[in-house]
């Protein structure tokens, strides 16, 4: 049994590039035609020269089966919302095809189609309908709606009367009690309070559960490692590397991140007493020395070099976060180093942070006199399964691998059933 | 032949659909544009809902912050007809074929200004929309649709006025009132070719919408609503019908009065000229339709 719901076959898209100023004035054509009016019958059209394209996307391929959640990444203007926008059928795409099976909900913005003339009760019951729901589905779902959104004895009132984390509620919670076979996301869950964020994100896990097929954009790597079991990346209109989640996001992550020279620092002109040449991680050895596919042991060796006699000499170094934050740093004196080529050995017995992107900085002092700080390039790379919470700011800076139960008085195992993930909505 | 592309409603063994079997699920290809007739009349049905509901919204929010809300309905008719009695009737001796000024007026002005409004409304409906446009998917027709339906309700309550007026002019409807509705279909549809048209233009070249309320105007001194079409000597009245509209009122005001000529021809060339805007309209509005949330 063929299990693919979306297929995407080689699509493309191009916009010439005239016309992707917003519209076009009837006077600038008018014009044009008085100026050259032989050149309306020439063969070729006159108003499209040699077709010069901008290609979004250029022959994307992707399969997405029943029940999966595929996240989409990539820089912006990468080709992710145009690739929603043909699936959703908004635009068509120039070339390529796709097939979907199963009625298609799309999730661009919050709030598509609301007015802020009319009651909460009518942008829902009008959202609902533009977004594809029936009639009868809205009148089923409909106290569950403002149940959901929070917005009470409000419904009656017009939305502009509502402030915007209510409006926002309102919103989400139309789009929420979509149930499409196809549900498209774009980096929607970006906006709204965060309580309401995680109830999205329950509601969305539920409902990949109930076996719909979810594609969702979002630049929160954390929400993608969690939701997503498969990641396609998209670079300049183009699939990057397409698959499993960890490795997708990690080699994505490494690409945004490090300023490719395999960790070898450029030499100086003028000599130095000493300084740091390059970094590894030496244990676990993976293909490439700057990703960590575990919470530890870990082995990192940084290569320096000495070229005078050090006498009194000082070793700092620090782990720091993409935000800049220090997660954990020591020092050593160390006593005397003759010129030579030294390996700097830390082993950690564990380094229990979240995945993401990290970077060494370390420091070289001779008799209080600095030698040598040096923000360790390429970073560390940190490619473990994450055991936080499926939004980022909940998640913590440390990957803690947990367990959950729930004991009586007694003291023994009370048998309920109980699921990880955002708020249970 | 009808390309099939754009959708091809498949229902599924319900093997293959254990988890979703109360559902009709349906296949959809995804293709660029192409053929130059790919009108999807199923989808336009299943859409009914949605169209119900833009007509809706729009009808609500119209009269929402309004402080006599539906009263303007009344009013600006009621006082296009009195301008009209007054510099057209009384002061311009305009020939009203043994008619009331004002019932004369008011049976041509209500139907022009339902359509003067819903040709207005319809050619800026995707330009309106074009934030929904950009972000979910819909048959765009709808628009056009709505903007064109929106208007009978308005058409509706006018109706209502001109049967207090014929009745205080004790004008006496004859049999041809029930070509009315016939009428009125010709009007919507009418409407319906040049807000297709015009939508599409609008989107790409904006200029359309300060072209529009010209048009509106030259097309009200071509119809006619100020005077009767007899003005109109009788070997050009076949072009005369080229206009829809001129068949319409005069259409009109025969059905309702019973006073001038059955517009025969007139309508004939009228309905010709419909159906050929309309199915231009509608495959021109097609084609546009792939492109026009890059568009706008």
């Amino acid at each position: 049994m063929d299990n693919t719901v979306i297929r995407i076959d080689k699509i493309c898209k191009g916009y010439r590039i005239g016309h992707r100023e917003r519209y076009l004035a009837l006077r600038d054509v008018l014009a044009q035609t008085l100026s050259a009016p032989l050149r309306l019958f020439r063969k070729g059209s006159s108003r499209e020269p040699a077709a010069d394209y901008f290609w979004a996307l250029k022959d994307i391929c992707l399969d997405v089966q029943q029940g999966e959640i595929v996240g989409l990444i990539g820089r912006n203007g990468a080709g992710k919302t145009t690739l929603l926008k043909i699936l959703t059928r908004i635009t068509k795409p120039t070339s390529g095809r796709a097939n979907v099976r199963g009625r298609v909900g799309s999730l661009l913005e919050v709030g598509t189609g609301f007015h802020t003339e009319l009651t909460g009760r009518e942008n829902v019951y009008f959202s609902g309908s533009i977004m594809g729901m029936q009639k009868k589905e809205i009148e089923q779902k409909f106290d569950e709606i403002v149940e959901f959104a929070g917005v009470g004895k409000f419904i009656d009132t017009p939305l502009k009367h509502y402030s915007t984390g209510m409006q926002t509620r309102l919103a989400f919670a139309v789009a929420a009690h979509l149930e499409p076979e196809v549900l498209l996301v774009d980096e929607v869950l970006a906006v709204g309070d965060l309580e309401f964020q995680k109830k999205c994100l329950g509601r969305m896990e539920k409902v990949s559960q109930g076996g719909r097929t979810i594609i969702l954009v979002s630049h929160q790597m954390n929400q993608i490692r969690r939701l997503c079991k498969k990641v396609a990346w998209l670079d300049e209109g183009q699939i990057k590397k397409v698959g499993p989640t960890a490795e997708v996001a990690a080699a994505y992550e490494a690409a945004i991140l490090s300023r490719e020279n395999g960790g070898r620092r450029q030499a100086n002109a003028q000599k130095v007493k000493a300084r740091f040449r390059h970094w590894e991680i030496v244990v676990p050895r993976d293909e490439n020395p700057h990703i960590l596919k575990s919470m530890g042991p870990v082995k990192v060796k940084f290569v320096v070099e000495v070229n005078e006699p050090l006498r009194m000499l000082h070793n700092g170094i620090g782990l720091y976060s993409a935000e800049n934050q220090l997660m954990w740093g020591t020092a050593t004196n160390i006593a005397s180093l003759e010129p030579g080529v030294f390996e700097f050995i830390y082993e950690l017995a564990v380094l229990p942070l979240k995945p993401g992107p990290y970077r060494w900085r370390v420091s070289l002092y001779d008799e209080h006199k600095m030698l040598d700080v040096w923000d360790c390039s390429p970073d560390l790379l940190i490619d473990t399964e994450s055991h936080g919470h499926t939004v980022d700011e909940f998640a913590g800076l440390l990957n803690i691998p947990n367990e959950f139960s729930i004991r009586d008085e007694a003291g023994s195992p009370y048998k309920v059933r109980a699921v990880r993930g955002a708020l249970w909505v | 032949m009808t390309s099939l592309d754009s959708s091809v409603p498949i229902k599924l063994m319900s093997r293959q659909v254990e988890s979703l079997a109360d559902r009709e699920t349906t296949q959809w290809q995804i293709a660029p544009p192409r053929g130059w007739f790919d009108l999807n009349l199923r989808e336009m049905w299943d859409s009914r809902e949605l169209l119900y509901f833009f007509v809706w919204r729009d009808l609500k929010v119209r009269y929402k912050q309004t402080a006599i809300g539906v009263a303007w309905v009344v009013i600006q008719p009621l006082l296009a007809m009195l301008v009209f009695t007054l510099f057209f009737g009384r002061l311009a001796k305009m020939p009203s074929e043994g008619l009331p000024y004002p019932v004369f007026y008011y049976t041509a002005l209500l139907p022009w200004m339902y359509f003067a409004t819903a040709l207005t409304n319809a050619t800026s409906t995707i330009v309106d929309h074009q934030r929904v446009i950009t972000k979910v998917y819909f048959p765009r027709m709808i628009l056009p649709f709505s903007a064109v339906l929106s208007g009978l309700v308005d058409f509706a309550i006018g109706f209502i006025l001109l049967i207090g007026m014929m009745l205080y002019y004790h004008q006496v409807p004859t049999v041809a009132t029930l070509l009315l509705p016939l009428f009125m279909l010709l009007t919507i549809a009418t409407a319906l070719a040049m807000g297709l048209w015009l939508s599409a233009v609008n989107a790409i070249y904006r200029d359309v919408r300060y072209v529009v309320p010209f048009l509106v105007q030259f097309w009200l001194f071509a119809s006619p609503v100020a005077y009767p079409s007899t003005l109109v000597p009788v070997r050009w009245r076949w072009l005369y019908g080229l206009n829809p509209m001129a068949g319409v009122i005069e259409g009109f005001r025969w059905a309702l009065t019973g006073h001038g000529q059955a517009p025969g021809v007139l309508v004939l060339v009228s309905a010709g000229t419909v159906l050929v805007l309309l199915v231009g309209g509608v495959i021109y509005f097609q084609k546009m339709e792939g492109t026009i949330a890059d568009m706008v």
